[in-house]
């Protein structure tokens, strides 16, 4: 999952690191054991899930102001947006089971 | 001005997706709150803590933004440091941003250890804002007391057993040392008040001088909850009056948060594992003398937001 590892020589002085916001390159969903599965039809875009997402993985439509979904690369399943959904709009479910249905 | 979420959209960039802090942390909400509340440029340091390892491992890092890492005991100095060198290249023709400076630290970096740095730091005036992400313990070492572990909560370093409750004493209130520095504006919030928390952090920000800012960040593995719950148990702790949101500006306390009704202590007791050994039988008195310790603080400070 990792990017290949740079030698010495390329490697900046004091190993900073010159790309910002690269661990976007590191994927975590592989993290997850549950699944938000999101419910469109009863969603009312409070953003509520947007704005408590530790992972920032909840996808928005900036433009027309919408909730488009939960982006499974950065998911680690934790569940706060199905606890802080006002209308229930998540369901938990189960990565294994998911594979098997 | 209030903030509106659906204005606030793509603006959560300044921590990316792809760090490694637990599932449901506490801390990338703090983070995110915070860097919205401003449009300018930011420059951030963090002291040593779960937010500074977990998104700054290497080669990679989380951060949208430069960043600069610091020791556990220096972010205030860091950041006095990095204001100061603007200042210069702002007076050199340098640079012509309005840049923002911003430091975060754990309760282990902020009430314990960088407390010094800290208070330096504000003492001195310069212009930035501290975050002290609040999980009132070491999680990143796997639960050592701090300073801000809460009276009863069971540790690595002070265990619950036949003859421990968990931690004997009360937490430090540093938030009230932020404030004794009077030239400081100081507020307390919590990460289940996003509205509170942002506009805190917007005017600090706007605030010409030193700000902190201590918010509740709940740590879902060592406050031994599921990890969905970081946001309600956040919330029960301003309920209770566990947690109460207050600021304070040119010495004038104002409270942010009254509950019409307080909820019971033990609601935010019996929630977490880390308390489970306090619902034996025996334990009451600790209870009670945790409520009691919670309802005298929030008297003191309506006292004080009432001269």
């Amino acid at each position: 999952m990792a990017a290949k590892l740079k030698g010495w020589k390329e490697i900046p002085e004091a190993g900073t690191i010159v790309e910002p916001g690269n661990a976007r390159n590191y994927k975590t969903g592989g993290w997850r054991s549950d699944r938000p599965v999101w419910n469109k039809e009863t969603c009312i875009h409070c953003f509520f899930c947007w704005i408590w997402c530790p992972d920032m993985a909840v996808q928005v439509d900036q433009a027309n102001k919408k909730m488009t979904g939960i982006n499974l690369e950065y998911c680690k399943g934790c569940g706060v947006c199905a606890e802080v959904c006002p209308k229930k709009c998540f369901t938990m479910k189960n990565e294994k089971e998911l594979t098997n249905e | 001005m209030a903030f509106l979420l659906k204005d606030l959209l793509g603006k959560d960039k300044i921590l990316t997706s792809g760090h490694r802090l637990c599932p449901g942390c506490g801390a990338p909400m703090a983070v995110k709150m915070v860097t919205m509340a401003t449009d300018n440029p930011l420059i951030i340091t963090s002291a040593t803590g779960c937010l500074e390892v977990s998104t700054t491992i290497y080669p990679f890092t989380a951060w949208d933004t430069p960043w600069v890492h610091s020791a556990f005991e220096n972010a205030g100095a860091t950041i006095s440091g990095l204001q100061t060198a603007f200042l210069a290249w702002k007076k050199k023709g340098k640079i012509d941003k309005e840049v923002k400076f911003l430091a975060f630290g754990g309760d282990g970096g902020t009430y314990d250890i960088g407390l010094q740095a800290l208070s330096g730091a504000l003492e001195r005036g310069h212009d930035f804002v501290y975050v002290c992400y609040d999980n009132q313990g070491y999680m990143n070492t796997g639960a050592q007391r701090s300073a801000s572990t809460p009276m009863g909560a069971s540790t690595t370093t002070e265990p619950a057993g036949k003859k421990s409750i968990g931690k004997r004493i009360q937490r430090k209130d540093l938030t009230m040392i932020a404030a004794a520095h009077h030239n400081a504006y100081a507020a307390q919030s919590s990460i289940s008040h996003w509205q509170d928390l942002m506009s805190k952090a917007k005017k600090a920000f706007e605030y010409e001088g030193p700000a902190f800012i201590n918010v509740l960040s709940p740590c879902v593995r060592f406050w031994r909850v599921p990890s969905s719950k970081t946001v309600e148990i956040a919330k029960l702790a301003v309920e209770t009056n566990f947690w109460p949101l207050f600021e304070i500006e040119n010495m004038k306390l104002t409270l942010n948060f009254k509950p019409k009704e307080r909820k019971p202590i033990i609601d935010w007791i019996k929630a977490q594992g880390r308390y489970k050994h306090l619902l034996q039988a025996g334990n009451e008195p600790v209870i009670d003398e945790i409520q009691k310790e919670v309802d005298a603080y929030f008297d003191y400070l309506v006292r004080l937001s009432s001269i």
